[in-house]
């Protein structure tokens, strides 16, 4: 019998092929992560570094930031406007399109708007939406979840891409990477200029300029905006940094951290719809900055964890991650970061993604890696204790009780005897153990032989010499 | 780095208090004998405080901070005075020296917690950057790999374990893949999360013994006894050795104790 959570239960039901393709993924990003940090800077740590202080400076006077942001933007004439919480962020969306008379919408990848369950709500609104993102756009036909925050279909292979794309009439069974890729991008390519209305994420707010800096290796934010009159960006609001010359240490960081590469493909900075003088380009332009929650975040001891840039290097490091991959995390935010956004950004349902931070063997690596060097240990550390003392019980499901054990521990003589009782343990068969999770434990591991109080005793001895 | 930043400037002495780690209390006798004899023939005079017990990481993991900052309470009591307090234990350290911390961030007592942080020592820390050691004087003719313990990451310990090993005559350090990935342990992290922790063990154990190595080493029994006792169930006799030990018998071998 085994004490399971959630998350390791679907590494041990996960199928051979996902679990491959999740840790084959997984494991190439870092290696090229770590040669392309190493081999260009000297020292990657100062620029982690510097580029977390960045940021935590912007988060911690984020009013004034979201003021100058609001400001530059309306001058470049960009209409801005806030969302407290995702009924309202996915009603300015539809408000925008309705009085427009906008019937369709291309999009472009964005975490933000998974978490806000933008893409359903529009649907049922009687909007036609298309990802435009390769992978996100299998996954909107497959009905699926992103299972990565920077690679969201990590967890499929080109033979279930090549079925899906088979069952959508988008040619005969062909499971050749070129062959998917052109027949999506024929097929996308119609959608950009049948839609209405674009909308897009940014990865960086510049607040100095009031632009959106945008990455993408596709290029399709770029045709998302393009060809449509009206392009909308949403934006968490931990998204800003307060100059444009931020904007270089940030995305030297993103494109390495994310995929190892120095630099994304496509970077594109857009600071407002098209100008009298130009030719093409979106006649309105409008700003949804969203709160949803992130204002509680930044009230709690758990902040840091708003400074991440959603590269995805903390992912793909995790050993967890790669034991289970990203679905198991039941969230938006899979992985390290995940564990600490998600059941930050759940608020009341907190207790039911309680047992996340528990995901995690604190080993670190995530930390080490970590492009903002959000101490993510830490804040996953601070959640269990919080999840501790507010009793929520996914988080206590199969962790031992320890107050006994602390009590031993501050009792010397206890703890004295209970190293020397500890010898019969070498006598006791393991089956005997009474509790179900030293069994499993020993399954598959051996324990040490006993030799409580051994030490002391030839310390003292050779201390009478 | 943030997450186990070595406190700077901490005071060093031959005169030291020795934290056996409760691993070592109860499973692991010769590893603390080991650190003890390296510690002594390095000349230094050495103080077991009798009340030690545990460092209060179990429950600190565990989310049981209330449990946890009882015992580290008691740990603060036992270890008294300003004597560098030196740990054969990368994980045990970093409690002190991070996780305690944390888990005062709100206590009245943090100063006494701080204080504790300020002068304890990973022991290959010490031995390099406390004692100034950068070539150690023994000699062992092995080949080996090394398990780099998570909780050494970001502190000074990984660069002093590899000074210390390649100084060592005749021993050659391999280099294994994936070195920055963890052995599963995590403490109570294996019970909760059995089925991981398993495959994570077993990828470490495969990256441990692809060279063939003589010897396994690492700085920190918690990790040894994991992938340790995994390769014990699995009938895999290459020897496991602490830091510690490492360090002494390479000692014996060249006839300096």
């Amino acid at each position: 019998m085994k004490t399971k959570q959630k998350i390791d239960t679907v590494a041990r039901d996960l199928s051979d092929e996902v679990h491959e393709a999740n840790f084959i993924g997984a494991k190439m990003k870092s290696e090229r992560r770590y040669a392309a940090l190493g081999r260009d800077y000297a020292d990657p740590d100062k620029l982690r570094e510097t580029a977390g202080k960045i940021k935590q400076h912007t988060l911690e006077h984020l009013d004034q930031y979201l003021e100058q942001a609001e400001a530059s933007f309306t001058r470049n004439g960009a209409k801005v406007h806030f969302a407290f919480d995702e009924t309202a962020a996915r009603q300015k969306v539809l408000d925008i399109m309705n009085e427009k008379g906008c019937k369709s919408m291309v999009k472009s990848k964005s975490m933000l708007t998974e978490e806000i369950h933008l893409l359903d709500f529009l649907e049922k609104s009687g909007k036609e939406v298309v990802e435009t993102d390769l992978g996100e756009f299998i996954l909107q036909i497959d009905g699926d979840h992103p299972s990565h925050i920077v690679t969201p279909i990590v967890h499929k292979n080109r033979r279930g891409i090549a079925k899906s794309f088979e069952r959508e009439g988008l040619g005969e069974y062909n499971d050749d990477p070129e062959t998917i890729t052109r027949r999506a991008r024929a097929h996308l390519r119609q959608k950009y200029l049948d839609a209405d209305v674009g909308l897009t994420g940014a990865n960086f707010v510049s607040a100095e300029s009031g632009r959106i800096a945008i990455v993408t290796n596709e290029g399709n934010a770029r045709f998302c905006m393009a060809a449509n009159k009206v392009h909308i960006a949403m934006v968490g609001i931990e998204k800003i940094v307060p100059t444009d010359r931020d904007l270089a240490l940030f995305l030297n960081l993103i494109g390495r951290s994310g995929t190892g590469q120095q630099l994304t493909v496509y970077n594109q900075f857009i600071g407002g719809p098209k100008r009298p003088e130009q030719p093409h380009g979106p006649e309105e332009m409008h700003i949804i900055f969203v709160d949803n929650r992130r204002t509680e975040v930044l009230a709690s001891d758990c902040r840091e964890i708003l400074r991440c840039i959603r590269c995805g290097a903390c992912l793909n490091v995790c050993p967890i991650y790669r034991q289970s991959g990203g679905h198991a995390y039941r969230s938006v935010y899979p992985g390290p970061v995940g564990a600490v956004l998600s059941p930050l950004l759940a608020g009341n349902r907190f207790p039911q993604l309680a047992d996340l931070p528990k995901a995690s063997s604190l080993c670190g690596a995530c930390n080490e890696v970590c492009p903002v060097n959000i101490p993510i240990p830490d804040l996953l550390l601070r959640l269990r204790d919080k999840a501790k003392r507010e009793g929520a019980s996914e988080a206590m499901k199969g962790t031992p009780k320890l107050g006994m054990w602390a009590t031993l521990c501050s009792q010397p003589s206890m703890w004295k005897t209970a190293l020397t009782m500890g010898h019969t343990m070498n006598y006791i068969p393991t089956q005997l153990v009474p509790h179900p999770s030293a069994q499993s434990w020993q399954g598959t591991r051996k324990l040490p032989k006993f030799q409580g109080g051994d030490f002391r005793k030839w310390f003292k001895n050779r201390k009478k010499k | 780095m943030s997450l186990l930043h070595t406190p700077p400037n901490r005071p060093t002495s031959t005169s030291v208090q020795l934290m056996t780690t409760c691993l070592c209390d109860a499973f692991y006798a010769d590893v603390a004998q080991a650190t003890v004899e390296v510690l002594e023939f390095l000349g230094c005079d050495i103080e077991l405080p009798e009340g030690q017990t545990c460092c209060g990481q179990p429950a600190f993991n565990a989310g049981d901070w209330e449990s946890s900052r009882k015992v580290v309470r008691h740990m603060v009591k036992t270890f008294t005075g300003d004597k560098p307090v030196i740990v054969p234990s990368g994980s045990c350290a970093a409690m002190v020296f991070h996780g305690a911390p944390l888990a005062f961030e709100k206590e009245a007592d943090l100063p006494e917690i701080q204080a504790l942080a300020n002068r304890t020592w990973e022991l290959a820390d010490f031995i390099v950057h406390g004692l100034g050691i950068t070539e150690w004087p023994g000699k062992l003719k092995a080949n080996m790999t090394f398990h780099r313990s998570c909780h050494l990451r970001g502190s000074r310990s990984p660069e002093a374990v590899a000074t210390l090993f390649n100084s060592i005559e005749d021993l050659t350090v391999q280099p294994i893949d994936e070195v920055e990935q963890c052995c599963g342990f995590g403490g109570t992290f294996s019970v909760s999360f059995p089925n991981i922790s398993e495959k994570m063990g077993e990828l470490k154990i495969e990256n441990l013994v692809a060279c063939k190595p003589d010897i396994v080493g690492a700085a920190d029994m918690g990790c040894m006894m994991h992938f340790g006792g995994m390769m014990d169930k699995r009938g895999l006799k290459t020897k496991r050795l602490h830091l510690a030990q490492i360090l002494r018998d390479s000692l014996k071998n060249a006839g300096k104790i």
